[in-house]
């Protein structure tokens, strides 16, 4: 029962705070990716892959008081910010069950920026394509983030880096 | 390949909607024509929701047609000559905004969460693949038909295209808000979608409204708001749903265990293995699910038996108001204990069920870089999000609305010929 929820509150939980709902939704989008069990559905956006599912998930979880989010003014835009309440530490505690390597893994990503985390779920959305076309994908949908060969080749790189991270994990 | 590409005289659909569907195409009418788009005839937009307003018994079929004549009148009526708009995408409009729903299943919203599928990934497959809608698509051009499954895969390079038929006002949310509101017969589904098509704007990434259009959007997003919570998330319809997806799960599970189905589920097996060829999903419509649930409801196994005659005589499980605090799970976990000393198994009889569960949004205007909102054209050229010109929309979409229900069988607990103390004190649980 639940269930969904508790797994968006483990990931939560793993990465202590999270700075805006475009990272919460490539964070989870690149867990899910790297075959975590979410199951939310993660459709192409203008921003790259978004899970409108999610977004009510996590609705769900603040209205519940179990997510605190704090809304920021930045320059000309809101930002949300997440983290787990206590109420919410405590409904985690009614699920007794792991994900192993989850907690490695979103704290990786949480320590990465929002625009990479952008152009590294682009890539897995991608991943079924040849790395060129793949290129020329990022090149066409993404044009004005600018993203540059290397930052391309950074994203693929990670992407390798996380892979192996999560099966040694899941491996232990 | 079609030479000319017109038909020689216009063909044209009745609608209730729309009154008039106008075919001028030849690939257009000879996609409705494929046995792909036919199949979506059997195939109901609203799913279970017939069980609550009877009226909703309209398909899939019918919604197509409807998105396909929205952007047609969008294009040939409004966009015609207008900067930003590229008229040698017009086919390629009209075919993606026929084909978008093409690959849903029957009840595909609990077809897909049981079985772990995604029915946009097989609108893929039906477009690319050897089918009668991919000979049709390559009449016109060989890579049409990767463009058609571009554009709906929301993955087309022109994002005005895309936005047409997927964004926060497109075609398909007008239609089918327009529609179940006439299907299901409620009166707050209606908005002027003809003063909106009027002031709809090509950019250059985007459709935009005219700020002289912003009441009408305000309309359609007041009634989105309430074809949301009066139709898309009516508890009764929940219940039917959360009945079909326990059949689904306890004829997987039961096939997995080797039980010996009096009616073997046959059409079921790919789907049970977790690897659905194209064919058998299409081999797949609410006729048959409906056929099996109609057998079921002989099986030997009491519960496969049971949710089947709920579901098939409409006896539906009831529910109570569920808010998941950590006092109410604990309830919910004695409660799960006490259905089991009932001989009522709770993975089957108790389930909760949240507005996320379901396949439906309102409008909220969001973070930037989450997803595009709508934007108006303001006099001066400036865009301005929706929410911060109308007070109205700002109101509704800044409140934060979820729901939690809990369903179970009152029938069961109300007959207290066996184990009346523990279905007593589950009832006094459940009243609260």
């Amino acid at each position: 029962m639940l269930t969904e929820h508790a797994k968006v509150m483990k990931a939560l939980a793993a990465a202590g705070e999270i700075a805006g709902r475009k990272k919460l939704q490539k964070m989870i989008y690149i867990a899910k990716k790297l075959d975590f069990p979410f199951y939310e559905k993660f459709d192409f956006h203008f921003y790259g892959p978004y899970s409108e599912e999610l977004t009510c998930r996590i609705e769900e979880l603040c209205a519940l008081g179990f997510l605190h989010e704090v809304k920021e003014k930045k320059s000309g835009y809101v930002q949300y910010r997440y983290t787990l309440t206590e109420a919410g530490e405590q409904f985690l505690r009614h699920y007794d069950w792991d994900m192993p390597g989850l907690a490695e893994c979103m704290q990786a990503l949480n320590e990465q920026n929002a625009r990479f985390l952008e152009l590294v779920s682009t890539v897995l959305y991608f991943e079924h394509l040849p790395r060129d076309e793949v290129k020329a994908k990022i090149a066409v949908l993404k044009s004005k983030q600018r993203y540059t060969e290397e930052e391309i080749e950074e994203a693929y790189a990670y992407i390798d880096t996380l892979r192996s991270q999560c099966n040694n994990k899941a491996r232990v | 390949m079609y030479s000319g590409g017109q038909l020689d005289e216009e063909k044209v659909f009745k609608d209730p909607v729309h009154r008039y569907i106008h075919v001028r195409d030849k690939v257009i009418w000879d996609l409705i024509g494929t046995k792909e788009f036919q199949r979506l005839r059997r195939i109901k937009q609203l799913g279970t929701t017939y069980l609550t307003f009877h009226g909703a018994e309209h398909s899939r079929f019918n919604h197509s047609l409807g998105v396909y004549e929205i952007i047609r009148r969008i294009i040939d009526d409004v966009f015609v000559g207008r900067d930003h708009w590229d008229h040698s995408e017009r086919l390629l409009c009209l075919c993606a905004a026929l084909l978008h729903d093409l690959g849903h299943g029957p009840f595909s919203h609990s077809f897909e969460k049981v079985f772990r599928l995604d029915h946009e990934d097989f609108t893929q497959a039906i477009i690319l693949g050897d089918t009668e809608v991919n000979a049709a698509l390559r009449k016109v051009g060989d890579d049409f038909p990767q463009k058609v499954a571009e554009v709906i895969a929301k993955t087309y390079p022109n994002k005005l295209v895309v936005s047409l038929i997927s964004s926060q006002i497109d075609a398909d949310r007008m239609d089918y808000l327009l529609r179940d509101a006439y299907y299901t017969g409620v009166s707050y589904g209606y908005f002027d979608m003809e003063r909106i098509l009027r002031v709809m704007r090509p950019r250059e990434d985007q459709v935009v409204i005219k700020r002289s259009g912003m009441h009408a959007v305000e309309d359609y997003i007041m009634s989105r708001y309430q074809m949301y919570w009066q139709v898309y998330f009516h508890p009764v319809t929940r219940s039917a749903e959360v009945i079909l997806t326990k059949i689904l799960h306890r004829a997987k599970k039961l096939y997995e265990e080797g039980y010996r189905f009096q009616t073997e589920p046959v059409h079921f097996l790919s789907f049970f293995a977790g690897n659905v060829p194209l064919g058998d999903y299409l081999a797949l419509d609410e006729a048959i699910i409906l056929f099996y649930f109609q057998q079921w409801q002989y099986e030997r196994d009491p519960i496969l038996s049971d949710l089947c005659q709920r579901f098939v005589r409409r006896r539906l499980f009831k529910y109570t108001e569920f808010h998941p605090t950590n006092e109410q799970m604990t309830r919910l976990i004695e409660l799960r204990e006490l259905f089991k000393k009932a001989w009522i198994d709770p993975d089957y009889y108790l389930v909760v069920d949240s507005s996320s569960d379901l396949p439906y949004d309102f409008y909220r205007p969001g973070e930037e870089g989450e997803r595009l909102p709508i934007y108006l054209l303001m006099p001066n050229g400036e865009l301005r999000e929706l929410s911060r010109e109308s007070v109205l929309v700002d109101a509704i979409s800044g409140k934060r609305r979820t729901d939690h229900k809990l369903y179970f069988p009152a029938d069961f607990l109300e007959d207290l010929s066996t184990k009346r103390t523990v279905k007593k004190k589950i009832m006094e649980i459940l009243k609260g």
